[in-house]
């Protein structure tokens, strides 16, 4: 058994049960947010009892339990609440979910990010669910007046067996909720999971697939009015003036005029990112009636610094390529001199472009800001942020502001950024009415916070044996500086450099489905290939000898390198062995891959074939190191989407810009992969360690676009350099 | 201005607007039926799909004046309970991640497969090449579409 201490402030526990007495604070709202079944609607309590923040039970058993992390699809709104549901020991049928509203009293890391929403909220969330079952135990022992060490649980009951009793959760939990928190709990042990590592459908998955109101997008409410925003349309360029008396006399047009979102003094959040601070409003009764006066506005642009194209990022990134880094990033032996006696060199230079998020639904967000009080509802990933950037740019006491969240349509990582939500609070407030702030697809796409453009440059050094001796890597982004210079393959060679470079461009950036990693990853893994090929070594083999190397003799402190390589080295045998490749003796075009990241280990194997100048991917093997997976189903659903989504933009992707403009505005130009373009099937296999789960919505991305470079060299003998493979500059074939 | 009568979902609905508002708008500001997703505006993405009669349509390209008197039906229309078979294998397969482009492609899914009950995979492919899933879930959609097509449903 594990005890552990409940790390819990006591004091917000008790203060969040008596504020929740009131019903204000956590607001239980369930019947207008989740749909319950009919049998569950007859079931309905007569009484709730609060009996932590996370969760009450109803006085017949049935239990609510708030999912506290924002949800962007990574479907943390049925896993979160599995934990708790697990240590509570309850019938998950027995449970209803509802999305917590932003609370740090009661909620820690309420954030959407990072793949971290599990790892992070695994020991806090446990707890949860455990104190309250030990409330229950001890309640219950009350009741029998017997000890509470003879009181044992399951699905939602409580039993004493030598008096042959038992009686539900909600029998006792109104006692239950009027016990004091407990100061140590005993979690259970993975072998006695019940619901944790079983396959549970999504909570979310009935209203969305009736159309159910669940995104910001749809939100609607009493006296609302519709803004959008106009925003330079080139990086470089500034508000100045515009026609907005001549639109006002448009159809349903109610106001239009120029904002600024971080007015003087304003106190800005990393979140904030990209927001552009200038913009013009428009304001009106639907959607159609401001996109039509978005149309009709004339606006008056001033230029405020350069105004860059592609072309400039490539030639500004070669020539950082070219320039050594002042300090190393990370240094073992001496590289010069291994080069200099290596048997053979490879050096091999990749890129990639600008991209957007695409979130399916575009930027969004609901404000109604009165004297009194803020209220912000909508797509956010970093609620507690927001607020604080709000609670300056309103200057409002933070007690008065009431952030929201929905469901979102993707976040991707742009979601961080909550800029849009500080706009729609600025344009309530000038209004005095509520206001849901849209942005069009367009708006979206330009507006910036980009995945950065990237240029990396990889050398290789092989001794007569074929044996790694050198290695060196130097890269740069624009606003990022890419390399990780503790990741493999460091730890494994001798002499290894890594430096890298930022290119400072006034084109805003931010993260974008795992930073760096989701182009580094497949750079590192297609030159690891051809180094492979040029030592006559099979591609696998030769990475196993690199993670013997820095298991059995690592190079430098192993602490500073950045990766488990017997844990790294696990998941590409799994994909090995899974996938066939030793007795790969048919036309089978493999590529292998494999990374770690957001502290978990993917492996990954592709079979394509050419279809014309396309390719037709028929398989993907995939072994995944995340320790105890929560929910199989929507793992493995995780794991695909970031599959897919790393060869579609690999493949087909780029945001590319003219004078400051981004050239594509929408998806008749901006490429996303499509249904035939997707792998026919994805195999998926988790690695059962019993180690506390780590990152599982971003992992599965970065390594595939090296697998899939390397799978389309076998199939057409051509290396890949250049993302997107497919486009005017290399065409497939 | 001008008024219109179009049937939603099996209800005439009388709707005062301009005559070239597209009828996802219609449908999500006028109607309040928010299933019918804005996604692009410009027919690429497949999230605003409804049904104009038995064809899938983009409802964002389709404006009011151009219904006449054909039958919309939209995902709040689909089915009573969400008990549609498409529907049932959509929750089977546990297909969404964020969910907000799925009942565009429930739409054209069970368009596509009352006209053609009995699918191949290439047909499938190329059925829903037009809608988007920017999560990623076409496997699992093109799954679900396969197990209602097996399901004799169309």
């Amino acid at each position: 058994m594990t005890k552990i201490k409940t790390q819990y402030n006591r004091r917000s526990f008790l203060k969040v049960s008596t504020a929740a007495g009131g019903g204000m604070l956590l607001g239980f709202s369930w019947l207008a947010s989740c749909s319950p079944t009919p049998e569950q609607i007859r079931k309905m309590p007569d009484t709730w009892f609060d009996i932590n923040g996370f969760l009450k039970i109803g006085d017949n058993g049935l239990v609510t339990i708030m999912s506290p992390n924002p949800e962007i699809g990574q479907n943390v709104k049925t896993a979160m609440p599995m934990i708790i549901a697990e240590e509570l020991d309850i019938d998950w049928n027995e449970v209803l979910v509802e999305q917590a509203p932003l609370n740090t009293d009661i909620f820690t890391r309420q954030l959407a990010g990072g793949s971290q929403s599990i790892r992070q909220g695994w020991q806090s969330l446990r707890m949860a669910g455990a104190t309250a079952r030990h409330m229950l135990v001890m309640a219950a022992a009350k009741v029998w007046q017997v000890p509470h060490n003879e009181i044992t649980t399951a699905l939602g009951t409580l039993y004493h067996k030598a008096s042959d009793k038992s009686m539900g959760y909600g029998e006792v939990a109104g006692a239950a909720s009027k016990l004091t928190v407990p100061e140590e709990v005993v979690l259970k042990e993975p072998k006695d999971f019940n619901i944790i590592g079983s396959s549970r459908l999504n909570v979310d998955g009935p209203d969305i697939i009736q159309g159910k109101p669940l995104f910001g997008l749809d939100i609607q409410e009493e006296g609302m009015l519709t803004a959008m925003i106009v925003h330079p349309p080139a990086f470089g360029m500034k508000y100045k003036a515009a026609n907005t008396k001549e639109i006002l006399s448009m159809p349903g047009i109610r106001d239009a005029f120029p904002i600024n979102i971080y007015p003087e003094g304003a106190q800005k959040q990393w979140s904030d990112g990209g927001g552009i601070a200038e913009l013009v409003a428009i304001v009106g009764e639907t959607t159609w009636q401001c996109m039509q006066a978005k149309k009709a506005l004339k606006v008056e642009w001033e230029q405020v610094s350069t105004l860059e194209s592609s072309s400039d990022h490539e030639e500004a990134l070669t020539k950082l390529l070219n320039t050594p880094s002042k300090v190393a990033a990370r240094k073992d032996g001496n590289v010069n001199k291994a080069f200099a006696n290596a048997n053979k060199v490879i050096e091999r230079t990749y890129s990639a472009p600008f991209l957007a998020h695409n979130t399916m639904e575009p930027m969004n967000f609901f404000a109604n800001i009165t004297a009194e009080k803020a209220i912000l509802k909508g797509p956010i990933q970093t609620p507690e942020f927001l607020e604080k950037t709000i609670e300056s740019v309103l200057d409002m006491p933070i007690e008065h502001i009431d952030i929201q969240m929905t469901r979102m349509g993707g976040g991707f990582g742009r979601r961080l950024y909550g800029h849009f939500g500080v706009e729609a609070a600025v344009i309530s407030k000038k209004m005095q009415a509520p206001i849901k702030l849209v942005y069009s697809r367009e708006d979206d796409m330009t507006q910036g916070t980009y995945r950065p453009a990237y240029k990396v440059r990889y050398k290789a050094g092989l001794d007569a044996e074929g044996k790694l001796i050198a290695w060196h890597v130097i890269g740069a982004g624009t606003n990022d500086d890419l390399v990780f210079e503790n990741r493999f393959p460091a730890g494994a060679v001798d002499n290894y450099l890594a430096e890298k470079h930022r290119l400072e461009s006034n084109i805003t950036t931010g993260a974008w489905r795992a930073p760096r990693s989701n182009f580094i990853a497949g750079a590192e893994q297609s030159f690891i290939d051809e180094v492979a090929e040029l030592a006559g070594k099979d591609p696998i083999d030769f990475r196993l000898e690199l993670f013997d190397r820095a298991i059995n003799d690592p190079v430098g402190d192993p602490k500073t390198n950045d990766y488990d390589p017997k844990r790294f080295a696990g998941v590409l045998q799994l994909a090995r062995e899974k996938s066939g490749w030793s007795s790969n003796k048919t036309n089978r075009s493999l590529g292998v891959s494999a990374y770690y990241c957001h502290n978990s280990y993917v492996a990954e194997i592709i079979d394509l074939e050419m279809d014309g100048n396309m390719p037709k991917i028929n398989k993907v093997w995939c072994a995944v190191d995340c320790g105890i997976v929560i929910n199989p189903l929507s793992a493995r659903n995780q794991i695909e989407g970031g599959i897919i989504d790393g060869i579609g933009h690999a493949t087909y992707s780029a945001l590319s810009f003219e004078n400051g403009k981004p050239e594509q505005q929408n998806f008749d130009t901006y490429q996303l992969i499509r249904q035939k373009q997707a792998p026919k099937e994805i195999e998926t296999f988790f690695v059962d360690n019993g180690i506390d789960p780590t990152g599982l919505g971003e992992p599965s991305l970065p390594p595939i676009s090296g697998a899939l470079a390397n799978a389309l060299y076998k199939a057409t003998g051509t290396r890949y350099y250049r993302q997107p493979f497919i486009s005017e500059r290399q065409v497939i074939g | 201005m001008a008024k219109f009568n179009v049937n939603i979902n099996g209800k005439q609905r009388e709707i005062e607007v301009d005559p070239t508002t597209p009828m996802l708008w219609v449908l999500r500001d006028h109607l309040k039926l928010v299933g019918t997703k804005y996604g692009c505006g410009v027919a690429q993405c497949g999230a605003c799909t409804v049904h104009l009669g038995d064809n899938a349509v983009r409802s964002c390209q389709l404006p009011i004046s151009a219904v006449g008197d054909k039958e919309i039906t939209t995902i709040e229309g689909l089915s009573e309970h969400g008990d549609h078979p498409v529907q049932k294998a959509w929750i089977e397969e546990d297909v969404y991640q964020c969910g907000y482009c799925q009942a565009g492609q429930i739409m054209n899914a069970t368009a596509f497969l009352k006209s053609n009950p009995n699918p191949t995979e290439g047909e499938i492919e190329a059925a829903m090449h037009g809608n988007i899933c920017r999560c990623g879930t076409y496997t699992r959609i093109k799954k679900a579409i396969q197990s209602a097509a097996n399901s004799k449903i169309a």
